[in-house]
């Protein structure tokens, strides 16, 4: 390292110890670098341990198939020979005779049933009573004929398909059945039934309601952050509190009030009478209508607070100039003050309709069974079915939508251009 | 100084104590409402009484999926849980509750046929009926088929958010006996018979998802008609409000108590389901709210008058179909995901 032996160059300056100034310099930085990076570490940490991993495990059930391959391994070793057309071997039959009494042994037989059912419904019961009957004493001649005869349906090349479709450890089954396809059975990708088919549609419902609400959130959000922005500071700082008053107030509750202020018998149906402007109760509660006004009324904070903030910082000269330089306050209002709001009105818009397309509990409480979005299901295979693949793979559909749209926004806006406030 | 230390340590003892006993508390968790009500007058208070133990009641909405986070976890805070048939079979297939030894409960031919399972004891028996606001509705209605019938009974129905319940209802209101329901849902065509028989209320139906809800929309008005928890509509009748049940075309069932895969508690687990199976302690419950006792020696107990508004009643088991385990554990995942798929059209 030290140059001593070579005589140095002039024009390289050293420090006092006769180290380049480069490699000091540059040694420095790094262990400002470190540092810097060592600060920043336990929250790198901390992100990844409580957000990045278990998101990323929990994705991962979404293909995770692991019933089937840990309870038959001798079934899958010999069915993989099987064509998958007429009836599989002899062999076959051994093996899952073997494996079903070492599973029933195991206490798998749960796990394994569940998988199998979700293919063909009625397995479960199947291989209950399969295993009750094995192991048959003595060993028959044919394994095949005397499974066969305990229950004809091992006769039907369709129980066998489902077995060998889960051969391996990693299915597409979750994510195909949430977008309505399924694995038919000869091997290919074909759609589901029409009396199965749901998550197109309601994917389709998720992103166009979120749409209608980040619409009419910014209706009415805009002329009111406009008028927070230039009201004097005493008012706006009353009509910020009214804002914000509904902001901090729990979610439940207010939905719950809604479903008193909205119901037949509510409030709102009784002025409404009472006023004469109409003769029966309306319909506002349970469908579509009540969900939209009670998820307007929740999100509209997240639309107000950017748009203001970035209201606040434009100086009202420009808007003067553009008048006094003869323009018509309509067209400076759209042409000199409107461009600058759209960052506020970006980011507003993408917040609500974010927040909006993860909604469960609103549409839950004050919607009809079709006006339930995506979350719902989520929510439904979780708790109710325990399908937690299911819920994985709809929760995972939603996520990879909303990061392409957020892509797509920042290539049309541009992400610096977004301000929070 | 080291006075204060030993103060100090005594308390930490002390503490570790009253934790300790914290610990021997037995959690027992129920479906909650007019039900955990009864639960406490029946067993919970009078087992504390007799055992000393105090049970800690909670509640839950039927998720298995707490259930089974807890067991897979090895982190298990429930010792006794009410459970539905079909969880308690699905949950006994796939380990989540403990196998039971009855001879630390009692005596296995006590109980009402179908109610001693391998993994849980029954508790009672619900049903699930029509039931009506008797101030709304001039004409009694009789059966499922006058719940369709919406020109003689105009107004909403209320029915469970589900393809359980639903699809039974539906075919018995199609002209399908009771006793043959099962057959006929198990076959493709019965099931599209179902849900071209539900497609003709579809408009007239308000969806519910707890039990609580049916008496609740009934007393205001909301619906005419509604399937409920006959416990539900039982527990709203003594409150003064004037709701019937419809026997004829009900769907009954056990709820039994389950011990979760792991319980740390196990031994007093077994001592609460041995009382709460009593028949004395089972009357206290049925005259609390109206469902049937699961122990046999329990039914002479009970007051004649009690008696005609339970579920168990001969003359209201006349007609009325065993909700099929089995065949909602083969077929409710694929039926349940029809359902959605319909419902949500």
């Amino acid at each position: 390292m030290m140059a001593s032996s070579a005589p140095m160059p002039d024009h390289q300056l050293t420090t006092q110890d006769g180290v380049p100034l480069k490699t000091k310099l540059a040694r420095a930085e790094r262990m400002n670098k470190m540092k810097s990076l060592a600060l920043v570490l336990p929250l790198a940490l901390f992100l990844l341990l409580t957000f990045i991993v278990p998101i990323g495990s929990l994705l991962f059930r979404s293909v995770d198939n692991p019933e089937v391959v840990a309870s038959l391994p001798h079934t899958i070793k010999a069915i993989s020979s099987w064509d998958g057309k007429s009836l599989p071997p002899e062999p076959v039959y051994r093996a899952f005779a073997a494996d079903l009494v070492k599973a029933h042994e195991d206490q798998t037989l749960g796990d394994l049933g569940k998988r199998l059912n979700m293919e063909v419904a009625g397995y479960r019961s199947l291989l209950g009573k399969t295993a009750r009957a094995l192991p048959f004493d003595p060993a028959p001649a044919s394994y095949k004929d005397a499974l066969v005869k305990l229950d004809e349906r091992w006769g039907d090349p369709a129980y066998w398909q489902a077995i060998r479709r889960n051969s391996t450890n990693h299915t597409p089954f979750y994510l195909l059945a949430a977008l309505d396809h399924r694995i038919d059975e000869v091997g290919e990708v074909a759609k589901a039934t029409p009396d199965q088919a749901i998550y197109l549609d309601v994917f389709a419902r998720t992103f166009w309601m979120s749409a209608i609400v980040t619409v009419i959130c910014l209706l009415l959000a805009y002329p009111l952050a406009y008028l927070l922005a230039n009201l004097p500071t005493r008012k706006s700082n009353l009509l910020m509190i009214m804002v914000l008053l509904p902001f901090w107030t729990s979610v439940l509750v207010r939905v719950a009030a809604w479903i008193v202020l909205l119901q037949s018998g509510g409030l709102i149906n009784s002025a409404l009478m009472a006023l004469g402007i109409t003769d029966h109760p309306l319909q506002l509660v349970f469908n579509r209508t009540g969900v939209y006004i009670a998820m307007v009324h929740i999100l509209m904070p997240f639309m107000i607070l950017p748009i203001y903030s970035v209201m606040k910082g434009i100086s009202p000269t420009y808007l003067r100039a553009a008048v006094s330089l003869g323009s018509h306050p309509f067209g400076a209002f759209w042409k000199v003050y409107f461009p600058q709001t759209v960052a506020g009105v970006g980011a507003g818009g993408l917040l609500v309709f974010i927040l909006s397309i993860g909604y469960y509990i609103t549409p839950a409480l004050l919607g009809s069974p079709n006006d339930q979005m995506v979350s719902y299901f989520v929510a439904f295979y979780t708790n109710t079915t325990i399908n937690w693949g299911m819920a994985t793979a709809l929760g995972g559909l939603l996520l990879a939508a909303t990061l392409v749209l957020y892509m797509v926004y920042s290539w049309l806006v541009g992400a610096s251009r977004l301000r929070l406030g | 100084m080291s006075k204060s230390v030993k103060l100090a340590v005594a308390a930490a003892v002390g503490l570790a104590f009253v934790g300790q006993a914290m610990a021997k508390d037995l959690t027992v968790i129920s479906f909650g409402g007019a039900n955990k009500d009864a639960q406490t007058k029946a067993f919970y208070g009078p087992f504390k009484k007799a055992s000393g133990i105090n049970v800690v009641g909670g509640e839950y909405n039927g998720e298995m999926a707490k259930v089974k986070a807890m067991v897979d976890t090895k982190s298990v805070s429930w010792d006794v849980l009410e459970v539905e048939s079909p969880e308690l079979a699905r949950g006994c297939d796939e380990g989540l509750f403990e196998k039971l030894d009855y001879t630390k409960i009692g005596n296995k031919a006590d109980f009402v046929p179908g109610a001693a399972q391998q993994c849980g004891v029954g508790i009672f028996v619900w049903s699930t009926a029509l039931a009506y606001n008797a101030d709304k509705l001039k004409t009694a209605p009789t059966s499922w088929k006058d719940f369709w019938d919406v020109k003689k009974f105009p107004g909403k129905r209320g029915l469970r958010k589900g393809a359980k319940y639903t699809l039974e209802i539906a075919l018995m209101a199609d002209g399908v006996a009771p006793k043959d329901v099962y057959k006929v849902l198990a076959t493709p065509a019965g099931v599209d018979r179902a849900f071209k028989k539900l497609d003709q209320l579809k408009p007239n139906i308000q969806w519910w998802e707890a039990g609580a809800q049916p008496p609740q929309y009934l007393a205001s008005g909301d619906v005419v008609m509604s399937s409920a928890y006959n416990g539900r509509i039982a527990t709203a009748q003594k409150d003064g409000k004037n709701l019937k049940v419809v026997w004829n075309g009900g769907m009954y069932d056990f709820d039994s108590w389950a011990i979760p895969k792991g319980s740390p508690n196990k031994d007093a687990a077994y001592k609460f389901i041995a009382f709460a199976s009593k028949p004395e302690n089972q009357k206290v419950y049925s005259q609390n709210i109206a469902y049937g006792p699961s122990n046999k020696l329990a039914v002479p107990m009970i007051d004649k008058k009690v008696m005609a508004e339970l579920p168990t009643a001969p003359q209201n088991m006349k007609d009325a179909v065993k909700v099929d385990v089995n065949f909602w554990a083969d077929y409710g995942e694929s039926l349940e995901q029809r359902f959605n798929a319909w419902a949500s059209k």
